[in-house]
C-alpha cells in the first residue's frame, strides 16, 4: 500500500465504518477492511476503478463526490476519508460540509503545493510545479486545486471545521515527523489532517 | 452477442411445494393449497450446496429463463447473461429460476382450479405480498435440498424479490444482485399499474374475473394494458432511435384511426402477442403485488437484521429506466448503507430504458459478471 495511505489507516481507530471518498483500487478499504477490522464503502467516479473494486470485494458506489453525497444518511459513518483526491474536487466546500454531515470524522491527505522543493521549481524553471501524486502537466492534471498547508488551514477555518490533528508527510508520502514544528509549510511534502466541525467536541 | 455459451436444451419442471393438508400460510393469514410452482435449473450443484443462485423474475416472465426448450428458437428470457462463461455463470453456478406465486406459466395462480369450486380461483385467489413470493421461492429450495443461495438475482419486481429476501432471511442470502427495481412505487408507478388494471376489468369479457366459466377472455382490456406498460418500459430516446416519425408500410400518411406510425404498428403487436402467453388475472395479482411492496417500512427489525449478516449488494440502474428511475435505485442504496450494509451500485448508460435490463450491453454484463466472479470466490468465506 502507498505510504500516503498507511498514515491514514493508521489515523483510522480500528472497528471504525468508514466511507473513502475517490477511494480508487480500494486499497485502502482493502486494509481497513481486512486486516484492522473496519467495515465501509467507498465513492468513485472512475469506471476502472469501480471495478477494480468491485473485483477486490470492496463495496464501491459510483458517483461523483462534487454533486454532494446524497446516497450517504447524516452521521452513517464513524470517518470519513478524502485521501489525495481533495485537489481534484470542483466544489472543496461542497464536499467538506457534505464529509462533515456524514461522520464525525473527517482525514483530509493531500499535496503541498507550498513544499520548497516545489517553490524552488516554480522560481528557477518558471514552469507550473507537479506533484509526486498529480505528475501531469498543467492542462491535463486533474489537480485542479492545487494548495499549499497554510491555505488549508485558512480554507478550514472558513468552512467551520477544525484540524484536530495534523500528520506530516515526506516527498515519498511517509510520516515526516522530524519536520514537526520547524516551518511544515516549507518543509512538508504532504499532510494527513483530521478534522472536525467546531460544533462537536 | 454474449460471450460464452447457451445452457443447451431444457426443461421445465413443476413441484408440489404445498397442499390441502400442508397449505401455504400468506402473510394475510390467508392459505392456500395446493401450491405448484414450475422451474428450471442450470449448471451442477456442488456437493456442499454452496453454489446456488437464484433468479427472481419480473412481472411477465417465467421460469424459462435460460437454454431453449425442445423445438423451439427462442431461448429463455434472461438467455444472454446466463450460460457457461456468461456472468451468471453455469460453469460455476447451479441457476434456479421458478415462475412467480399468482403466475400463469405452470405455478399456482388465479387460472388454477380452486379445490373448493373446482373452477378458477379468479379473483377469490388470496392477495399475496413479495415476501410470499419469497416464502414460496424458499420452499422451493426446501424441496431442492438447497439451505443457503451464494447470490439472489433480480430486474425490476425481481429485484424487488431480491431485497425482500436478503431483508427477511440475510443469512440465506449471501449476494444480492438489485436490478432497476424499487422500494417504493411512486404515485406515478401506481398510477400506470391502476390504469393498466381499469383497462382489464372494464373489458365487458372480464365477467368480475371469471372469464374462464364464460368461456371468453378481456383481451381487449390485457392488451391495452400491456401497450401501455410497455411504453413505459422504453425511453423516449430509445423510441425516438427505433420508431421516429416513420409510418409502417406507406410512403405517404394515411390520415386514419388504424395503425399508420411503425410505433402504433409495434405496440399493436407486442399486445397481440402479449395475450397468447399471459393471464389477465395474474397481470392484475402480479401488478398489485408491487403497489403495496414496502419493505423499509419496518426499519429497526430490518436495519438490525442486516447490520448482523451484511449480505453484500449490487445495485444497479439505467440512466434512460423512467418505470424505475435511477433515484429508486439510490433510495436502496442510502436505505443498505445507513444500516452498514455493504452496497455497490452503479447507474449503466443504456438508451433502453427499464428494458435495458433484459439486453446485452457490455457495460451492465461486465458489472455483474465482476461481482459475480468475487461472490463465487470469495464462497464460503475465503479472502
Amino acid at each position: 500500500m502507498r505510504p500516503d495511505l498507511n498514515v491514514v489507516a493508521d489515523l483510522i481507530p480500528s472497528g471504525a465504518r468508514v466511507l473513502d471518498l475517490g477511494c480508487g483500487d480500494g486499497a485502502l478499504l482493502d486494509e481497513l477492511i481486512r486486516v484492522r477490522g473496519c467495515s465501509g464503502q467507498g465513492v468513485e467516479v472512475s469506471q476502472d476503478a469501480f471495478f477494480a473494486c468491485l473485483g477486490r470485494g470492496i463495496p464501491v458506489v459510483s458517483a461523483d463526490i462534487d454533486q454532494g453525497l446524497p446516497d450517504f444518511a447524516d452521521g452513517s459513518f464513524d470517518v470519513v476519508v478524502l485521501s489525495q483526491t481533495l485537489q481534484a474536487v470542483h466544489r472543496p466546500a461542497l464536499v467538506i460540509r457534505e464529509m462533515m454531515r456524514v461522520a464525525r470524522t473527517g482525514i483530509v491527505s493531500f499535496s503541498n503545493y507550498g513544499h520548497v522543493a516545489l517553490r524552488v521549481r516554480l522560481l528557477t524553471r518558471g514552469r507550473m510545479p507537479t506533484s509526486r501524486m498529480f505528475p501531469d502537466p498543467w492542462f491535463e492534471t486533474p489537480a485542479i486545486r492545487p494548495c499549499t498547508l497554510r491555505d488549508f488551514d485558512e480554507f478550514l477555518a472558513g468552512q467551520g471545521v477544525r484540524p484536530a490533528g495534523r500528520v506530516l508527510l515526506n516527498s515519498r508520502g511517509a510520516r515526516a515527523d522530524g519536520l514537526r514544528s520547524r516551518a511544515p509549510n516549507l518543509l512538508a511534502a504532504g499532510a494527513a489532517y483530521v478534522i472536525r466541525a467546531d460544533a462537536e467536541d | 452477442m454474449s460471450a460464452g455459451a447457451s445452457v443447451g436444451r431444457v426443461e421445465t419442471r413443476t413441484a408440489r411445494l404445498f397442499d390441502e393438508a400442508a397449505p401455504l400460510v400468506l402473510e394475510s393469514g390467508a392459505t392456500l393449497g395446493p401450491v405448484d410452482v414450475a422451474y428450471e435449473t442450470y449448471g451442477d450443484l456442488d456437493p456442499d450446496g454452496g453454489n446456488a443462485v437464484f433468479i427472481c423474475h419480473a412481472l411477465t416472465g417465467d421460469a424459462h429463463a435460460a437454454g431453449l426448450h425442445d423445438g423451439a428458437t427462442r431461448p429463455g428470457w434472461w438467455d444472454n447473461i446466463i450460460g457457461p462463461g456468461r456472468p451468471i455463470d453455469t460453469d460455476r453456478f447451479h441457476v434456479i429460476c421458478a415462475n412467480l406465486l399468482g403466475g400463469c406459466m405452470g405455478t399456482t395462480g388465479p387460472s388454477s382450479t380452486d379445490p373448493s369450486t373446482g373452477r378458477a380461483y379468479g379473483l377469490r385467489f388470496p392477495l399475496f405480498t413479495v415476501a410470499d413470493l419469497v416464502t414460496v421461492h424458499r420452499a422451493l429450495l426446501e424441496h431442492l435440498g438447497i439451505r443457503r443461495l451464494v447470490a439472489a438475482v433480480g430486474g425490476s419486481l425481481g429485484g424487488m424479490q431480491v431485497l425482500q429476501w436478503a431483508l427477511d432471511h440475510p443469512e440465506e442470502v449471501g449476494a444480492a444482485v438489485v436490478i432497476c427495481a424499487t422500494a417504493r412505487l411512486s404515485p406515478q408507478n401506481i398510477a400506470f399499474s391502476a390504469v393498466a388494471r381499469e383497462a382489464i376489468m372494464r373489458d365487458p369479457q372480464f365477467h368480475g374475473g371469471d372469464y374462464e366459466a364464460a368461456g371468453t377472455r378481456p383481451d381487449r382490456g390485457l392488451a391495452v394494458a400491456r401497450m401501455m406498460a410497455h411504453i413505459t418500459y422504453l425511453s423516449e430516446e430509445g423510441m425516438r432511435a427505433r420508431f421516429g416519425r416513420r409510418l409502417q408500410d406507406a410512403d405517404v400518411p394515411r390520415f386514419g384511426f388504424d395503425a399508420d406510425f411503425q410505433v402504433e404498428s409495434y405496440l399493436q403487436h407486442q399486445g397481440e402477442s402479449f395475450l397468447r402467453r399471459f393471464d389477465a388475472n395474474s397481470y392484475l395479482y402480479l401488478t398489485r403485488v408491487m403497489d403495496y411492496f414496502d419493505p423499509f417500512d419496518d426499519l429497526a427489525s430490518l436495519g438490525r437484521k442486516l447490520e448482523r449478516v451484511g449480505t453484500g449488494f449490487l445495485v444497479i440502474s439505467f440512466d434512460t429506466d423512467w418505470r424505475f428511475d435511477t433515484s429508486h435505485s439510490r433510495d436502496i442504496v442510502r436505505m443498505l448503507a445507513a444500516h452498514r450494509t455493504p452496497v455497490s451500485f452503479r447507474e449503466i448508460s443504456s438508451p433502453h430504458g427499464h428494458d435495458s435490463f433484459l439486453l446485452d450491453i457490455p457495460d451492465y454484463h461486465q458489472t455483474v459478471a465482476t461481482f459475480l466472479d468475487r461472490v463465487y470466490r470469495n464462497r464460503g468465506g475465503r479472502g
